[in-house]
This record gives C-alpha cells, structure tokens and sequence, in this order.
C-alpha cells in the first residue's frame, strides 16, 4: 500500500547556511505550558534572581515536562500568554543580565537503569522539538514487559517548505544526533534505530550515514520528498510499513519516533546537564532578506527575532511552524516555546479565491490518512456527527495537504479540525 | 508595526483555481469546436458559440434575479455552454439551443444550488431534454460539407448508428467525415483534448478506459464491428467528457471505475437491444444518479482504520 502524498515546494532557502546565535534580548518570557500537557505551576516569584538552567516551573503531573530558564536575570512579572493550540497560561517574564551564568544545580544526570534514563530526559525538560511537543520521557515509558520496541524511528523527514532547522542539526550536530540515537537505544535496549531523511537533504544522509556506518544497529534511510512525510504515522509506516491502528500509539507497532533535533539534545543533556534552553529555529519568509537558523534561548519574543532577521518591509503574516501546519499570531510580543521551530514572516498576502467545492476529488487523492475532505466539510456543514465519525473524522492530522490541492481553495483541514471540537463538545453536552 | 492577519493553516496554496480548471477543459474542447467547424461549417460554430453565451446569460440572470453571489467568472457555465452546443445537430434552431441551455443552467445547475452541487450533467440532461421535446430536429443530422476522404462519391446522410447499411470507411469516422452532432464525430479532435485533459492531470483516464472498454468488449462478444461501435454516436465525446464531469460522477478512483463500467454496459445494453439507436446519454445520466450511492459506498480506506459502510439505521436493527 502506498500512502497518498502530495508535492509542494520545497523553498528550504536557509538550508546552506551556519546557524547563528541570537543577540541576548533583554528580556525573555517563558510560558509555563511549552506544550500540549499539563502546564507547569511557577517556583520562582516576581523579584527573585534566576540563573541559566535553573529549574523555575515543574508539576507532579505525568503529561508534562519541568520548565528551566534559558537566562540569567530577574524575574520582573508574571504574565499571560496565548499558546499555540488556543490556550491561556501563565508566564513568568525575565529581564537578562549581561552577565550569563550557569545555574549550580546543573550536573551531568548519573544513569545506572532503564529508570535512571527515563528520570534524567524527564528532567532535561526534554519534548518532542519537531513542533508536537510531546514530552520526550512519555514515550520512553512503556512498560517493557507487555510492550517490545524494535525501532527508533529518528525523524529528519522535515517535510514542510522553508524550515531547515532540523536540517541544519543533521549538519552540524551530526555526531550528537548518532550518540543520541545510541544512548537511547542501549537504556531502553532497542534493536535498531533508522534515521529518516527526506531525499532533499543530500548532505545531511552522506554525513549521517558516513557516521552510522561505524555504529551497530543505526542505519539512515532516504524517503521520497512527500508531504507529509514527516508526521508519525506516515514516516512508521515509510521506513517499516506498518500501519499505527487509529486511536493507538507508535508503540503498539513496536516503534517510538524521535525529532532529530530531540535526539541531539538527550545527547547533549547527557554529558553537560544542560537542561532544554535554547533551540535551533528558522527565520524565512518573503519579507526576510537573509533567511537564516538561529539558535534562540526559550521565551525569546518574536520581535527580538524579527529584529535579529533583517525584514525589507513589515509583515501582514506572521506564522509560528511551518506554512502547511503553522499558526498565524498577531502579538510580536508572543515568546518562542520549546516546539517553535519556525518563523515566518510574509508580505503582500493575497486572499485565496473561494468558490464552491467542484467535487473534483483531489483533496480525496491528497489525504494520506484516506479521508474524504469534501465529504467531511459537507457533513460539518450539516452538523452530522454520525457521518463525521463513520468518515473518520478524529484520523485527520490537520496536515493541510487537501487544503493546499483544492482548487476551490475551501479550508478543509480546518474545517476539520472545527468538526473534531464540535464531536467533542456535543458529547460533554451528552454527559 | 503593521497588522498581522489571522487565518487558518495552510499557509500556502497550490496555483490551481477552479477557473483554471474549466479554461482548461475549454482548452482540451477546442480542437473538437475547430473539427466540427471544418466538418459542418460556420453555422456549426454559431450555434457553439451561442449556447455558450445563453448558458453564460442564464446563470448571469438567475444570480442576479435570486441575489445570489455571482459565479459566472468560474468559467463553468462556459463550459457547459460549449459541451451542449457540441451535443447538437448543426441545423437545429437556434430558438431550442437557447431552450435547452437556459434547461441546462437554471433547471440542471443552479436549482441544486450551483457549481458542484448539481447531481446530474447539465449538458447530458438539456440533450436528453431537448432529445424528448424536439425529437425530429434533434435527429436531422445534416452531412458534413467535407467530402468522404476514402469514397469521395458516397453521401453520408445518416449517422452509421440509426442506418447501418451506409457504412464510411474507418479513416472517414476517425475524421468526423459522417453526420452526427457537432462536436461528436471527430474521434482525432477529441483523443487530442481527452489527452491533454489526461497529461494535465485534470481527469482520471479510469474513466473512459473503463467507458470505452466495457462498449467494445460488450460489441465482441454481441459480434458487432467494435471500431465502428466506438468511433460512432457521442461514446468518445462522452466518456472523454462527460462522464469525467466532477460535479457528478464519482470521487474516488474505484468508484470511477464503477461508473464507466456502468455506463458501457448501460450504452451497450441500449445500442443492442433498446429502441434509441444512441445510449450514451442516458447511460451517463443514469450513471449520475446512482453516483452518490457509489460514493457512499466506495470510500479510500482510512489509515489504520476499518471502512464503515453498514448505514447506521440497518446496524441498529442488526443488533
Ligand atoms: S479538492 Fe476542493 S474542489 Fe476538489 S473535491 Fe476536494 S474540496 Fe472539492
Ligand atoms: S488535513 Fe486531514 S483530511 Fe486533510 S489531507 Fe491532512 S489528514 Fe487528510
């Protein structure tokens, strides 16, 4: 079975150029919610002098991840701040120093079990740094008696157009990605561990293969340039062909899929301590003169990185991810997460032209989940749960792919995404 | 700073329009409007030409008389102008063309409330329309003014299909050098723009592939002359054309394939054994109608997921 794909432009303008690092802000704003979780609750308070490294927001919640500073400064107020997925949290805001100093606590983790290694990428902070966000040492923790892992699946798919920041890693975290994917596989005792690049990414299947060769159990493969690639159930089923059942996870098909990037950082951690800080993001769009990777501390505003990207004119777009499955903000104020691997900033927007849908199946032909786009708007339209759900509704991964085909230009994915809240707001109505 | 703009993902789209879409299929119907301007002269083009206004006209007026957003700039009522004027005699009235496009657009299109909402082909259903009202005049195919290439004495008066006795040669059905409608004669015309619709990837070849070949296997097996029995009546022109229309044939492949094997089986059964000589037409519009219970169920299989096609009502029952 080949999975439906389509072809979009790749314009990844930034992928020859070393990454640099960003100018200290003066200020940074770290959100206690860095991703989809539970949110953290704060440890410091509004006065308190923070280091680098310093662990300043944590919770005893399992689905979440300890939030550490990424300066040293004073904390001078607590916010709010409107994440990605919709939601209001809490933020501490911190003033830098020009004096950066790592915190005390900061010390490589000592591993000596499967435990220890969990414990230690749970304190790293560590998620999922492909745009997800899924905290790192949840998918480490299965429970190795019922549930057998064969494969780490290390994802460099990066198959949205413009961002290049997982590219550059591959590049110059080359052996860090390798010794991630090692470490990862000696502590949850893993068989092999394939890393997955998209065939746009020459340099970086030479270099990383060049490296794997010398390991055992570690292999690069190289995917055809199809979006969407790099989402979970597409890149599983790409590199082992198997099919993730819906509403189960990677490991029911014995595998556990890892950003590149992530893999770099655990190795990383491992050896200096340093928990998840700062990160690689791309800054592109029509409006940047010079896209580049630079790499951010966490909270960083996006004025302080549009400043740093050297725009020809203001933008009317400003999008956090990519162009297929990035969020469009309207704050320059809005702070970086540890999931933003992208901003882009376009000009000169020009309105899609809607007509009615033309039924000329392209979005059908588009969906790599099998879905039928067209069919699913027009049940959302009629409000017709029982439809939504016979199609499959909750499959949808919002990968924008029969948005992006349809020459009517009708929205979808989001139509989509509308349908699966109303589906869960009619059955909380039920309870 | 200036003001960021909201919207929803995705950020970029794809260059294709639906505008695009139907200039495109425009495009691919010119060679077929150029070949029946040669085969049955100006008066041909005309009649193209004005149905294609009508149709325009109709769907102009009927927005505006119901307030409705206008649409005419999508280019479909274009298309559905040309495909009709195609579909006629070139004597036929230019009082009755007009009929049948204000049939096509107002009755056919905009009354299922427009583009891609209409369940059945609007220059399929005016044809059959005007067919059933004007039947005479919708029989009365002139012959071509260009003359037999291979028995340059021979009169082509009747169409192969309703008189069989007054065979052209293959060479002259290839051409369009035989009476029929307009735009259906010229099988070269129309392979031209059937494949560039194909390479530009705006139609699925499953369709007249599974069209075509159901007709010339049913013809083998009945012992028919199978090039005659696809090169004659409106198959070509209607499998390459109209039965790849969006709006009312299947979305999926599988289901595409259902619905050109059905209208194959659908003309076949007509042209051997009903009393119209020509099935095709009514094989499409048959098949258009049976088109949203193929898409119910015929459906991609979901990933990961079983396709579920017991209606909910029946499982209820079941259980
Ligand atoms: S791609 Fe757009 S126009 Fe085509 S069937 Fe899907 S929704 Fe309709
Ligand atoms: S957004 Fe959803 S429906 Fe659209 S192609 Fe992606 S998975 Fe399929």
């Amino acid at each position: 079975m080949k999975l439906n794909s389509i072809k979009i432009p790749h314009l990844k303008k930034s992928a020859s150029l070393r990454t640099v690092d960003i100018k200290l802000p003066e200020k940074v704003i770290i959100a206690m919610s860095q991703h989809g979780g539970v949110p953290c609750k704060p440890l410091v308070s509004v006065g308190d002098e923070v280091k680098t490294g310093q662990l300043i927001g944590d919770t005893d919640a399992v689905m979440s991840a300890p939030i550490h500073s990424s300066v040293t400064g004073k904390v001078t107020g607590v916010t709010t701040v409107l994440n990605v997925f919709g939601n209001v949290h809490e933020a501490l805001v911190i003033e830098t120093v020009p004096n950066q100093v790592l915190s005390d606590e900061i010390a490589p983790p000592v591993i000596n079990s499967r435990q220890d290694f969990i414990a230690a990428v749970r304190k790293s902070g560590s998620v999922g740094l492909g745009g997800a966000g899924f905290p790192t040492h949840i998918k480490f923790s299965y429970d190795p008696g019922s549930v057998k892992i064969d494969t780490l699946i290390i994802n460099g798919a990066e198959c949205e157009p413009y961002i290049t920041s997982d590219h550059r890693a591959m590049l110059e975290e080359s052996e860090k990605i390798i010794d991630g994917a090692k470490q990862i596989k000696k502590y949850l005792d893993i068989d092999r561990a394939v890393i997955a690049i998209e065939s746009n990414k020459p340099d970086a299947i030479e270099k990383l293969s060049g490296l794997a060769a010398g390991e055992t159990g570690i292999s690069v493969v190289s995917l055809p340039p199809a979006y969407p690639q790099g989402a979970e159930k597409v890149i599983i089923h790409s590199v082992t062909g198997r099919v993730v059942k819906k509403g189960e996870l990677p490991s029911s098909v014995g595998c556990i899929v890892l950003n590149c990037s992530t893999a770099a950082f655990i190795s990383d951690y491992l050896r200096t301590g340093i928990p998840l800080i700062k990160r690689r993001i791309t800054v592109d769009g029509n409006v940047v003169n010079k896209p580049k990777n630079l790499i951010v501390p966490i909270g960083t505003r996006a004025c302080d990185i549009i400043t740093a990207a050297d725009v020809r004119t203001a933008p009317d777009r400003a999008i956090v991810g990519g162009p297929m499955m990035g969020i469009t903000f309207y704050d320059e104020e809005m702070p970086t997460t540890k999931t933003t691997n992208s901003l882009l900033l376009f000009a000169e927007t020009k309105k899609p032209h809607h007509t009615a849908c033309i039924r000329c199946g392209r979005c059908v032909r588009a969906c790599s989940m099998g879905l039928m786009p067209t069919e699913l708007e027009r049940a959302f339209e009629l409000k017709d749960v029982e439809r939504l759900k016979k199609l499959d509704v909750d499959l949808c991964m919002n990968c924008g792919a029969c948005s992006y085909v349809c020459p009517a230009k009708r929205n979808l994915s989001e139509k989509n995404q509308l349908a699966k809240m109303y589906i869960r707001e009619q059955a909380s109505l039920k309870r | 700073m200036s003001q960021l703009l909201i919207e929803p993902s995705p950020h970029i789209r794809c260059t294709l329009t639906t505008q695009k879409v139907m200039l495109n299929v425009l495009i691919a119907l010119l060679p077929a409007v150029i070949a029946g301007t040669w085969l049955f002269g100006l008066r041909a083009l005309v009649l193209v030409v004005l149905c294609a206004t009508f149709c325009v006209l109709s769907e102009w007026l009927f927005n505006k008389i119901t307030k409705r957003k206008q649409t005419i700039s999508d280019l479909s009522a274009v298309v559905t102008g040309v495909l009709l004027g195609l579909n006629l005699p070139p004597s036929l009235p230019i009082y009755m063309a007009a009929i049948g496009c204000f049939a096509a657009i107002v009755v056919v299109k905009q009354f299922f409330g427009g583009i891609g909402q209409n369940f059945a082909n609007p220059a399929i259903t005016a044809r059959i329309v005007l067919m059933l009202s004007f039947g005479r005049y919708m029989t009365t195919w002139s012959a071509p003014i260009v003359g037999s290439l291979t028995s340059p004495d021979a009169v082509s008066s009747a169409t192969p299909l309703a008189a069989p006795d007054v065979m052209p040669s293959y060479l002259d059905m290839f051409l369009g050098i035989r009476a029929g409608c307009i735009g259906e004669t010229c099988i070269a015309a129309l392979l031209l723009g059937g494949l560039y619709l194909i390479v530009r990837g705006l139609i699925d070849p499953v369709t007249p592939v599974a069209f075509i070949g159901t007709v010339a296997l049913c013809a083998l097996v009945g012992g028919h002359d199978v090039p005659m029995q696809l090169m004659s009546g409106g198959l070509v022109l209607g499998a390459f054309f109209m039965a790849t229309d969006y709006s009312t044939t299947p979305l999926t492949r599988r289901g595409k394939l259902i619905f050109g094997v059905g209208c194959g089986l659908i003309t076949s059964a007509i042209r051997f054994f009903g009393v119209y000589p020509e099935g095709v037409s009514f094989s499409i519009l048959i098949m258009n109608i049976i088109t949203p219970l193929i898409d119910r169920y015929v459906r991609p299989q979901p990933f990961g997921a079983k396709v579920k096609k017991t209606p909910r009502k029946n499982r209820e029952a079941v259980q």
